[in-house]
């Protein structure tokens, strides 16, 4: 048995591409179905990345932009793993996360909220998963933030997560929140997900083994990517 | 007892959201935090092939550019080799195939400078011992030679605020129509109005590089196709 095409995409648990609620999606969607293809070489490969692309600090949110000390906040690390949907683990995959400050500011040129910029923050982070598939960064915990949408809309807290996994055909971007946050059922864009069990996945668990006694919290956050079958028989072969 | 079945599921998407600058482009954003930006150079200084300039817009279903995108491109080099370890044969040294641009903030325009992709093998290439037997044995309609190799493409993914999930396209070259007639996956449009979404436009030269064009409409009148990959 070899390792084929990656498992079809579940489409009834990720978000459709038009969802009114979120008032954006309703000009940026299309309207035409998508044509499903058989994967070819041009989805199953996509970009590697080594230990020479980034450096060590970039997983560090609370050192890699310091000026004149630490960031405020609440200080917190963000870990987990990166698996397949076979529960194998991906490593060497490439893992961004971006955020907003305590203030739910982001050090953004578009970003004109009164929530107060953080001198020693910048809000983005790199990293590459171990061979065990495990990834971990040390943050702040960002603030919630209004968005023009309804006209009293906030975004629960969240950290935005970008995943590469092994394939052109894996790549995720997603939103990380926290566990407890009221504001989680009240947000349009969560909404956009159709299945409670879904958001649920997005949700990041309080991981108190994780913390670090008198200096950081910590969130246990693990991404599922698409998984890849193994060729059983393989006799019908055309297509792309 | 109830058989289950012990698979994860994917994790859903969600949006990138207006500020996905900071953390894929914060040189965009307006501030350096990194020692390097990934995903400005595609194909190297070692790439064989033609050099090109590719441009275009993102269209949204008003007819207005999307000034807030970001794209990635994944692509073969010249000989239609992919840089992976399944990508079909070797890459030139410091050839990546992957590149990532944002849209202008003022005027939705987005660009970048690559090499000519090669054609690419059809299906993926298949386990030794697989595509042995397939080779020496015709399929149902006594064919050996199962299809014609894909044309020329860079395969696109975008995503923006008010896109809920990653987007996937192709772009075609407009100057390669004979391979484009023959490309399984064009041919898998059955409205053959639609194909033409695909296919970029020759727009004279730039630096002594041929420019192509592509315009990518989300919604709308010419909406551009887009993959289930």
């Amino acid at each position: 048995m070899k390792p084929a095409e990656y498992y079809q995409r579940d489409r009834t648990r990720q978000p459709p591409a038009l969802t009114p609620d979120y008032k954006t999606s309703v000009a940026r969607s299309p309207r035409y179905a998508m044509i499903s293809l058989q994967q070819s070489a041009s989805e199953i490969t996509g970009p590697t990345f080594g230990h020479n692309d980034i450096d060590p600090i970039d997983n560090d949110l609370i050192k890699n932009y310091a000026r004149t000390g630490d960031p405020v906040g609440e200080r917190i690390i963000v870990h987990g793993r990166v698996l397949d949907e076979n529960a194998r683990p991906v490593p060497g995959t490439l893992v961004e996360i971006w955020q907003a400050n305590a203030s739910g500011r982001y050090r953004h040129k578009k970003d004109s909220y009164l929530g107060a910029l953080d001198p020693n923050f910048g809000g983005c982070g790199r990293t590459l998963t171990d061979e065990n598939g495990y990834y971990f960064f040390r943050t702040v915990k960002p603030g919630a933030y209004p968005w023009r949408n309804w006209v009293n809309n906030w975004r629960p807290a969240h950290i935005h997560v970008s995943v590469f996994g092994h394939s052109f055909s894996q790549r995720l971007i997603t939103q990380l929140y926290f566990e407890g946050d009221p504001l989680i059922p009240l947000c349009p864009i969560v909404a956009t997900i159709p299945d409670p069990e879904a958001i649920d996945q997005l949700i990041a668990r309080l991981d108190m083994n994780a913390s670090v006694p008198l200096d950081s919290l910590a969130y246990r956050f693990d991404i599922v990517l698409r998984g890849r079958r193994s060729t059983l028989f393989e006799n019908r072969l055309e297509g792309n | 007892m109830k058989q289950r079945l012990d698979y994860l599921k994917e994790s859903p998407s969600q949006t990138a959201g207006p500020f996905v600058h900071i953390g894929l482009a914060p040189g965009a954003a307006g501030f350096d935090i990194y020692r390097a930006e990934l995903g400005h150079d595609i194909a190297g200084p070692n790439a064989k092939g033609q050099r090109i300039r590719v441009e275009g817009v993102v269209i949204d279903g008003t007819g207005s550019p999307v000034k807030d995108v970001l794209l990635e491109i994944w692509q073969a080099n010249a000989d239609g080799f992919y840089a992976h370890p399944e990508g079909g044969g070797p890459v030139e040294d410091g050839f990546r195939g992957w590149g990532r641009v944002i849209t202008d903030f003022e005027t939705g325009e987005w660009g970048f400078e690559t090499v000519k992709p090669g054609q690419v093998a059809a299906r993926m290439k298949l386990a030794s011992d697989v595509s042995d037997r397939v080779s020496t044995a015709p399929d149902r309609q006594g064919r050996t030679e199962r299809h014609a190799p894909m044309a020329p493409h860079i395969n696109l993914w975008l995503v923006a605020r008010g896109i809920n999930i990653g987007l996937n396209t192709r772009m075609y070259f407009e100057d390669e129509a004979a391979a484009n007639a023959l490309d399984p996956v064009l041919n898998l449009i059955e409205w053959e109005n639609r194909r033409a979404t695909l296919i970029a436009k020759r727009a004279g030269d730039r630096d002594g590089r041929p420019v192509y064009r592509f315009e990518i409409r989300l919604q709308g009148d010419r909406e551009t196709v887009f993959f289930d990959v």
